[in-house]
């Protein structure tokens, strides 16, 4: 399908790895759920036959030469979808564990709100029997920091099911996490004074393959997302300190 | 007689590191003859092997150092130097390490997205022509 801006401002974002038995199902779905939307899946490099699966499935795609991660694959994405005019995107996982069916709803969300993104939450009157414990304890502990630096509750930091808006999208194609893009993200946005709004959304078990985090990868995916959090926070103060230093040398009281 | 035996140990230990510097130093010349480092990258090391080059054979520099840092010994303070200097250009190359990934994804990402417009315009063209 051509990426048509003309045709429907929002673009669905399909980042892949090595999803050829789940990917089929998932762009049925969301042409299901959103019959016209253009859908981009950006296959990361995959070994097995993610790529030609997703294009006989009707998708556009695009392949990044080489293994980029999560973070450059969705950038990858995002920057596509700016330079072709989106308004809107909606990213989804390529592993079936998103319901396309919920789609239309954080459409809807992110249309009528104003808010610059919005995240598909699985805690949020939503379930969360799909996540495994050490993942659990994971989320808790970041909901914990999160809601000191976000000065608001977010019930599910982790999930990938997100949309965003122009705005938000201009900012990402700049400036995007590399790794673990999810909780990072949140931050970003906040020391851009962005909003966001959590949607209910049920989240199903993945069709195919397996997570990237293993129990291994754990711990250095805390160490790594809580180094990144700060390092965001870090900036925000300091912007926030030239802007307030900035503000205080305009007032005409204060001019030499 | 213990402090002969020290004085010794210690001007062994000064050769060892004016040894391990040259060879150091002449690795470098050789792999960038081979063009296996680019000049840019290869000033760190060059530097790091003059500089231990010039402490193990200037006991004077070494001493002055070792009562700056206050410490007793100056292998002490030369060990410190060492670790110091290698740290610096760990760090360095891991700045570079990183610049050069984020210029790397930037690059993918873009020549990703070019050869998607590409077959695009292809497809496009294909598709006007047998139309024609």
């Amino acid at each position: 399908m051509k990426l048509d801006s003309r045709r429907s401002p929002l673009m669905v974002l399909i980042p892949a790895f090595n999803e050829q038995g789940a990917i089929a199902n998932v762009i049925r779905e969301v042409g299901q759920a959103m019959p016209g939307v253009p859908v981009l899946v950006v296959d990361d490099a995959s070994a097995d036959g993610t790529r030609m699966v997703a294009l006989q499935a009707g998708a556009a795609v695009v392949s990044v030469p080489a293994h980029l991660g999560l973070g450059g694959c969705v950038q990858a994405g995002y920057k596509l979808a700016f330079e072709s005019g989106f308004k809107y995107v909606i990213r989804v996982d390529g592993d079936g564990q998103h319901n396309p069916a919920d789609i239309p709803r954080l459409y809807d969300v992110l249309r009528e709100s104003g808010v610059e993104m919005v995240i598909g939450s699985r805690f949020k009157n939503g379930n969360g029997e799909h996540t495994s414990l050490s993942r659990a304890a994971g989320i808790h502990l970041f909901r914990a920091i999160l809601r000191i630096i976000l000065g608001k509750p977010v019930h599910d930091p982790t999930s990938g099911f997100v949309g965003v808006n122009r705005k938000a999208l201009g900012v990402f194609t700049k400036s995007f996490p590399l790794e673990y893009p999810e909780i990072e993200t949140l931050v970003v946005l906040q020391r851009r004074r962005f909003r966001f709004l959590e949607v209910p959304c049920v989240m199903r078990k993945r069709q195919t393959g397996r997570s990237s985090i293993t129990p291994g990868k754990s711990f250095y995916y805390i160490v790594h997302v809580l180094l990144g959090v700060f390092v965001n926070v870090l900036k925000f103060d300091g912007r926030q300190l030239r802007l307030d230093r900035d503000a205080t040398l305009s007032r005409p009281d204060c001019r030499i | 007689m213990a402090g002969s035996y020290a004085l010794i140990a210690m001007q062994h230990f000064l050769d060892l590191i004016a040894a391990f510097s040259l060879i150091l130093i002449a690795f470098v010349l050789v792999t960038l003859r081979r063009e296996r480092i680019r000049v840019e990258y290869s000033v760190s090391w060059l530097a790091a092997g003059v500089l231990l080059l010039l402490l193990s054979r200037s006991s004077v520099v070494l001493n002055w150092i070792a009562e700056f840092l206050r410490l007793e010994n100056p292998l002490l303070a030369l060990l410190a130097l060492v670790s110091i200097t290698f740290l610096m250009v760990f760090f360095r190359f891991s700045v570079i390490l990183s610049q050069l990934k984020d210029s790397n994804v930037a690059a993918a990402q873009r020549v990703a997205i070019l050869e998607y417009q590409l077959r695009e315009l292809h497809e496009e063209k294909q598709a006007a022509q047998s139309r024609a």
